[in-house]
């Protein structure tokens, strides 16, 4: 079975006038259909940036990142767009819900960016509202809604067009604990349904329900945790 | 093009901001009203000052005869040099560019006296041509000096609208008989009220014209005061001025070079160099509508700038999500658009409804007559929303690639 997610020596490097800074520093990960992988670390260890590359928000600055066997590296920015659109679902920490839309109109967007018809696409926006528990929310919009309802809109958001991988940054560090816990059960289900899903996270109860821990510090992976296949591949 | 995507963005976009997008209109709204009306008022000017300027008549040459003042075959210069009634005649017949001529008597200080009413006014003898030439149009009820009238030398009178006033008051005068230098003249029309820019002799609505032939065999003048005359075609003013100089000079023996013999006013001349000041008023009227209308979109970029500083968490969520780079840039420029053109045709209403209604407000007034009424014409309409588009393209171009070139990570992190 070929990895979801392939890296190797990937590096990210942020250049501020006359000063660079190295945020990713090498790292070789793969993430195989299906896995539920947590990486944790302290701040500033590089999992934010790690997750940039991960959805293809960014682009490494050197090394090989494949997606599903697709180099990204070179793609071109509609490439991205379409990926970002097609195989992969965001949560963020703060929801990233557009303020003036409702539940109903942010969930929508990806599957507009999709050009989903109509009538297709209303019914699948009803579908996912009800899949997160929110059916009798669609209408409402994010100021009317608490945090965990908010970011369960940004998980139906994330599964509109039913992509491969999840990728969730701190996904209940705005949340209290129960709603937590809902948004948590709720990756379960996912990943139980087959989803691979790849969650940044501080909480390490959040980690636990990960198959696999990956340990970021200083924009390395932490010695003995590097995934074993590519440190024979390499 | 994903069409469909950006038009339901923006529909969605648009309606979730009214207020913002309401500010914006009512910029665009002014800034078009001002350029509307600017050329509209230069249009009425325009229009008014032209036909201002044909009260006299259009077209036509004036023809004084002067003094020699360049020695001719033997005869010194200072020479005397006179038009008789009979030149009108023998130019007609020598120049055919010329279209209708007619020779013009004039007398100054005619005693009028109609009832206790006593007057001291100017008199012309006028052919049946001047109605065209000159615009001596008849009042309703009322008719010109005729071609009978001068073969019977008839003793009749064709007023001005400003003499009949102060001769008659709101009495009907046609008909009634005037006592001219005690001798009985009936009247056989009123001029037309009109504006004239220019005149010789005065202006045609304080005259009483006689017909020419009346008007030699009372006061006896032996020569014509002026001759005027018609082109078929304005371009031929210069062609006729100067075949005029070469039969004048033969028949009466001067120069055709000699500038003095005869003096012309070629009022086409006046009217192209009207003409161009006009163009001039219109033109700067319109740059200061056009630079009005750019402070507009000044503001619509400005407003776009910062709906982008604004929304740029928005545009990296949707960037995030799978927008391409073409959707936020459309999304932004069809905005753009969509508010100056939205902007402008509110404008483009109201300025058409306002100069549509001043033109009803029945206001009597000597201003009225120099400056017209401003009117919307299709050109204007035309010229304006072609700025408004270039506006919208350009006011929203910008702020729509910068837009479309913010990178998802740095937009997500903007608070």
């Amino acid at each position: 079975m070929s990895p979801i997610i392939y890296m190797k020596q990937v590096k990210k490097r942020y250049q501020t006038g006359a000063v660079a800074f190295e945020a990713l520093k090498g790292i070789n990960l793969i993430v195989n259909p299906g896995e539920f992988i947590a990486v944790v670390g302290p701040s500033g260890s590089g999992k934010s940036t790690l997750m940039n590359i991960m959805g293809c928000l960014d682009v490494p600055s050197s090394g090989i990142y494949k997606l599903e066997d697709e180099l990204v590296n070179k793609m071109t920015h509609n490439q991205l767009a379409d990926i970002r659109n097609q195989k992969i679902g965001f949560v963020f920490q703060a929801f990233n819900l557009l303020p003036y839309a409702t539940a109903f109109e942010n969930v929508e967007v990806p599957l507009l960016f999709a050009k989903v018809n109509g009538k297709k696409r209303r019914a699948r926006v009803i579908e996912l509202l009800a899949r997160v528990g929110l059916a009798d929310k669609a209408g409402n919009r994010p100021t009317e809604m608490s945090g965990g309802e908010m970011q369960r809109v940004a998980i139906a958001r994330a599964l509109a067009n039913e992509p491969d991988i999840i990728l969730a940054d701190e996904p209940t560090g705005n949340l209290d604990s129960k709603s937590g816990s809902g948004i948590v059960s709720l990756f379960d289900e996912l990943h139980s349904a087959g989803k691979t899903i790849v969650i940044i996270t501080h909480d390490m109860n959040i980690a636990q329900h990960a198959q696999r821990l990956v340990r970021l510090k200083d924009g390395l992976m932490d010695t003995g945790t590097e995934d074993p296949q590519l440190a024979t591949a390499s | 093009m994903h069409l469909i995507t950006i038009y339901n963005m923006f529909v969605r976009d648009f309606r979730k901001q009214r207020k913002r997008i309401t500010l914006t209109l009512i910029a665009l709204m002014w800034g078009t009203i001002s350029i509307m009306l600017l050329l509209a008022f230069g249009e009425g000017l325009h229009y008014q000052l032209s036909l201002n300027q044909k009260g006299m008549g259009s077209n036509i040459g004036v023809m004084w005869a002067g003094q020699t003042s360049i020695p001719f075959k033997g005869m010194g210069k200072g020479r005397r040099i006179h038009l008789y009634k009979e030149d009108p005649a023998f130019l007609a017949e020598r120049i055919p560019e010329i279209r209708t001529i007619g020779g013009e008597y004039s007398r100054w200080g005619v005693r009028l006296k109609y009832r206790d009413k006593l007057l001291s006014e100017h008199c012309t003898g006028i052919p049946p041509e001047f109605e065209e030439m000159r615009h001596h149009i008849p009042q309703a009820g009322g008719r010109m000096i005729n071609q009978l009238d001068m073969d019977a030398k008839r003793r009749v009178a064709f007023i001005g609208s400003q003499l009949k006033e102060r001769l008659f008051e709101d009495e009907d005068p046609i008909g009634k008989v005037v006592m001219m230098n005690n001798m009985p003249f009936t009247i056989i029309g009123v001029m037309i009220e009109k504006m004239q820019m220019s005149n010789y002799e005065g202006m045609d609505e304080d005259v009483i014209a006689i017909p020419a032939t009346t008007f030699k065999a009372i006061f006896g003048d032996a020569y014509l005061d002026d001759i005027v005359y018609k082109a078929h075609d304005p371009n031929q003013m210069a062609v006729i001025e100067k075949k005029i100089f070469e039969a004048m000079g033969q028949r009466y023996k001067f120069d055709p070079a000699d500038d003095r013999a005869l003096s012309i006013w070629d009022t086409v001349e006046g009217q192209k160099e009207m003409s161009n000041m006009l163009m001039g008023i219109k033109v700067f009227l319109g740059i200061i509508g056009f630079l009005t209308l750019l402070i507009a979109g000044v503001g619509v970029a400005n407003i776009m700038y910062v709906s982008i500083r604004e929304r740029t968490r928005e545009i990296g969520i949707k960037m995030a999500v799978g927008a391409r780079r073409a959707v936020i840039l459309w999304q932004f420029l069809i905005e753009a658009m969509m508010i100056t053109f939205l902007g402008g045709f509110f404008g483009m209403a109201i300025s058409w409804a306002l100069t549509e209604g001043f033109k009803k407000v029945p206001i009597d007034s000597d201003v009225l007559e120099f400056m017209g009424r401003p009117t919307v014409s299709p050109e204007i309409g035309l010229i304006v929303i072609a700025i408004l588009g270039l506006m919208g393209l350009f006011s929203g171009l910008f702020p729509a690639l910068r837009a479309a070139s913010v990178s998802p990570v740095e937009s997500l992190r903007y608070e």
